[in-house]
């Protein structure tokens, strides 16, 4: 646990370190594309008088260069061919290196694999003196009990939800407050740290530093919820690739995180499967014609699978969009059915408000805002992500929602465990800190 | 049995055979003639290399990217510039160079001097500045040390100023303000003469060839000639009677008439004591006498010294008057 404390410390300030160079990157490594982002911070060019900007803070940052790639050795979220990915991660940070025209060192990467698993967990202290100090909201975050989540996994994300004091709660910031009884509700998200060693050391073999770390289930919700959405309560799903993430959010911050291991190859591999055709002629079948609403029309509008094998009969087969829908269908019921799932084991149906927003690459497949409410519920739409300054036109869609919240991730971090200050009697008994703190107290 | 030639077989469609024959009569071909051809083609990769990606890391850097393209070319000419001078010969044969194409630049005829003008000096004066500035002509004007020149020439005690210039049309122009003898000065190294401020003009041979000028003597006197001036300006009517002054232990002064009379001023307002002189002189004929010597060193109280004949004149005078004779 102190190890990847370390760990995740020298990755913030390694973040702040990039952030006072003014360029980082973003790699959003994902199963079907993998998207770097060099962005450039301008500092407080942007910012307004009491450190809050134009778009509260969000526009202190510019896209400088964009590039995506075709994902290789990735499935559901994690990395299977190392080389292969490497690759592809030299391929997309090259290309977004030239558009930039400047070299990076730094990058932020996230990441949805790695089987998410997310808990809430509490902690309790007595104030040591009236007010409450950094101390106490150190001791406090020490004191919660740590659920045994096994060894091979680790901790991604730990943010502090909600701080009660007596028996006042929803304190956002307890410092200074008086009060006897302060608690702390957590959300810790662990992954495999297999996976986790995986992408590290791929994004290493790239000779890049490593900045920060997040979950993709965490970032597109970041992006793809509005305001409003982050403080009256949403879920957001976004439907990647290989994997479909689900988060869950509450007074801006996440409160649950989860994915279910399916998504847009899947249905690829579905079409492939039902049409015999290779995997390259499946997906380009599904972007054109794809749906999920079957209409009288769609029987009658033909599609031409096509091949080169050589046999006449096989090349020229021409399947009925509605007999692609009819394969599609299944698929996606599935998906929604496997998010309504993790959303009902995370008590969604209890939240105040049961907004739903999809997002991600799968998520624009046409007719999927009429069979998600189904499925889901009412309150259903489909999300794009934020419009940050810079981004290309063609990264605005919504397959970049964790490549845009990996910015806004990366512009104004929220405060996890690792960001408090340490309480001391965790300090090494040699430390100067800790005879500081002898000598405040005693005198 | 003849052998079968595989390539009869691959007509194209048109011509009666089949196109999937000749097809596969191709690929038997390539595989014959051991081209790689034959291997289903690979996709491109897109990926760069390690080794091309390590290099455009390296080359969007900006310091490395500084150092090539600004530092990199200067220092490769400098050190080609340093390499070729690095042996002794490179070296002199180029300030050898250099040093005849200023020589050529310098020795043309618009830079040259060809003689030197002298102004405002006289002519035994004008000679001894040309044997002291010891100029060959014609010279290269950036040849010429003017300040050197001229310090040479304001060391001659003759010039109390001098400036020297190149004129246009080649001349080196000397322009000079004399010093004025004002008196002759009688020392233990000779006669000189000496300008108003005592600065020595130059030396005299004989007091004969100045007689215009007035006569000074004694230690210091050089040092004070501004008061022997105002005195002899203020002599009057003694200036016909006037030999020269006489600097007495480099404090006061002496006025030497004809006669052997002397006149001895104080050393604090001497012009005071020479015009109560001179007064006496005009109601009592005072010098006219048989005085050798009126001493004003206290003016409250001129004293008069007589002469031998004079003192022995009035010791007779005085016998005859109380009926005595000394003798």
């Amino acid at each position: 646990m102190t190890d990847l404390y370390e760990a995740q410390r020298a990755m913030r300030n390694m973040r702040k370190a990039a952030l006072q160079r003014g360029v980082i990157a973003i790699l959003d490594v994902g199963s079907s594309k993998i998207a770097c982002l060099v962005l450039r911070f301008d500092g407080e060019r942007f910012m307004g008088g009491d450190g809050v900007g134009a778009l509260a803070g969000q526009s202190s940052f510019r896209v400088i260069g964009a590039a995506t790639t075709r994902s290789r050795g990735v499935r559901f979220g994690e990395i299977e061919a190392m080389a292969e990915t490497e690759r592809a991660i030299r391929t997309a940070v090259q290309a977004a290196q030239k558009m930039a025209q400047t070299r990076v060192d730094h990058v932020i990467a996230c990441f949805s694999g790695g089987s998410p698993r997310s808990y809430g967990i509490a902690g309790q202290v007595e104030v040591e003196y009236d007010t409450v100090s950094e101390q106490d909201v150190a001791r406090v975050l020490a004191s919660s009990d740590v659920p045994d989540y096994g060894n091979h996994r680790d901790v991604l994300h730990a943010q502090p939800v909600n701080f009660q004091l007596d028996h006042r709660s929803g304190l956002k910031d307890p410092r200074g407050q008086i009060g006897q009884n302060l608690a702390v509700d957590m959300h810790m998200l662990t992954v495999d740290t297999a996976s986790i060693q995986n992408l590290l050391y791929c994004i290493k073999r790239c000779d890049l530093e490593v900045a920060g770390l997040a979950s993709g289930a965490y970032v597109s919700g970041i992006s793809a919820l509005v305001e409003d959405e982050q403080e009256l309560g949403a879920a957001c799903i976004d439907m990647g690739g290989g994997a479909t993430d689900v988060s869950i959010f509450m007074k801006k911050h996440m409160i649950y995180a989860d994915s279910v291991r399916m998504g847009g190859d899947h249905v690829t591999s579905d079409i492939a499967m039902g049409l015999q055709i290779p995997l390259a002629t499946a997906e380009r079948i599904k972007t054109f014609y794809g749906g999920i609403v079957a209409t009288g029309m769609d029987d009658r509008e033909m599609i031409e699978v096509g091949s080169d094998c050589g046999d006449w009969e096989k090349d020229r087969r021409t399947v009925s969009r509605a007999e692609l829908i009819g394969i599609i269908r299944p698929r996606v019921e599935e998906i929604l059915e496997g998010v309504r799932e993790r959303l009902d084991a995370a008590g969604f149906e209890h939240m105040p408000s049961q907004q739903i927003v999809l997002t991600g690459g799968a998520s624009q497949i046409p007719g999927l805002d009429s069979l998600a409410p189904k499925i889901l519920g009412q309150n259903v739409r489909i999300g794009r992500p934020l419009r940050v300054q810079g981004l290309p036109q063609a990264a605005t869609g919504a397959a970049f929602a964790s490549a845009v919240g990996l910015c806004l991730f990366a512009a104004n971090p929220q405060d996890e465990w690792w960001d408090f200050e340490i309480p001391a009697e965790r300090y090494p008994a040699r430390s100067l800190k800790r005879a500081v703190r002898w000598f405040k107290d005693n005198w | 049995m003849r052998p079968i030639d595989p390539t009869e077989f691959a007509k194209g469609p048109t011509a009666g055979g089949s196109a999937r024959v000749s097809e596969a009569v191709a690929r038997a071909l390539r595989a014959r003639r051991g081209d790689a051809e034959s291997a289903p083609q690979r996709p491109r990769d897109p990926a760069p290399s390690r080794a091309a990606y390590r290099m455009n890391r390296l080359w969007l850097t900006p310091s490395f990217r500084f150092f090539l393209r600004r530092i990199a070319p200067v220092a490769a000419v400098a050190a080609c510039i340093g390499l070729w001078f690095a042996p002794q010969d490179n070296r002199e044969a180029f300030m050898g160079q250099v040093m005849a194409i200023k020589a050529e630049v310098q020795n043309r005829p618009e830079f040259m001097v060809k003689l030197m003008a002298i102004d405002g000096a006289s002519g035994e004066l004008s000679e001894d500045i040309r044997e002291v500035m010891a100029q060959d002509f014609p010279v290269s004007s950036f040849d010429l040390d003017l300040p050197g020149l001229l310090a040479q020439v304001e060391s001659l005690d003759a010039v109390e100023s001098a400036g020297i210039h190149v004129r246009a049309g080649g001349i080196l122009q000397v322009d000079i303000v004399e010093r004025t003898p004002a008196v002759v000065w009688r020392s233990d190294l000779g006669l000189e003469m000496l300008d108003a401020e005592g600065h020595r003009v130059a030396a005299l041979e004989s007091r004969l060839d100045r007689p215009d000028l007035p006569l000074i003597a004694g230690e210091g006197a050089d040092r004070a000639v501004e008061e022997a001036l105002a005195i002899l300006a203020n002599a009057g009517p003694l200036t016909p009677r006037l030999r020269g002054l006489v600097r007495v232990g480099e404090r006061r002064w002496n006025i030497v008439l004809d006669r052997d009379q002397e006149i001895l001023l104080p050393e604090i307002k001497p012009l005071g004591a020479l015009a109560q002189v001179v007064a006496l002189d005009q109601a009592k004929d005072l010098l006219g006498r048989d005085v050798a010597t009126v001493d004003m060193r206290r003016p409250t109280r001129p004293t008069v010294r007589l002469t031998e004949a004079a003192q022995d004149e009035l010791k007779r005078l005085r016998g005859v008057e109380l009926g005595v004779s000394y003798r």
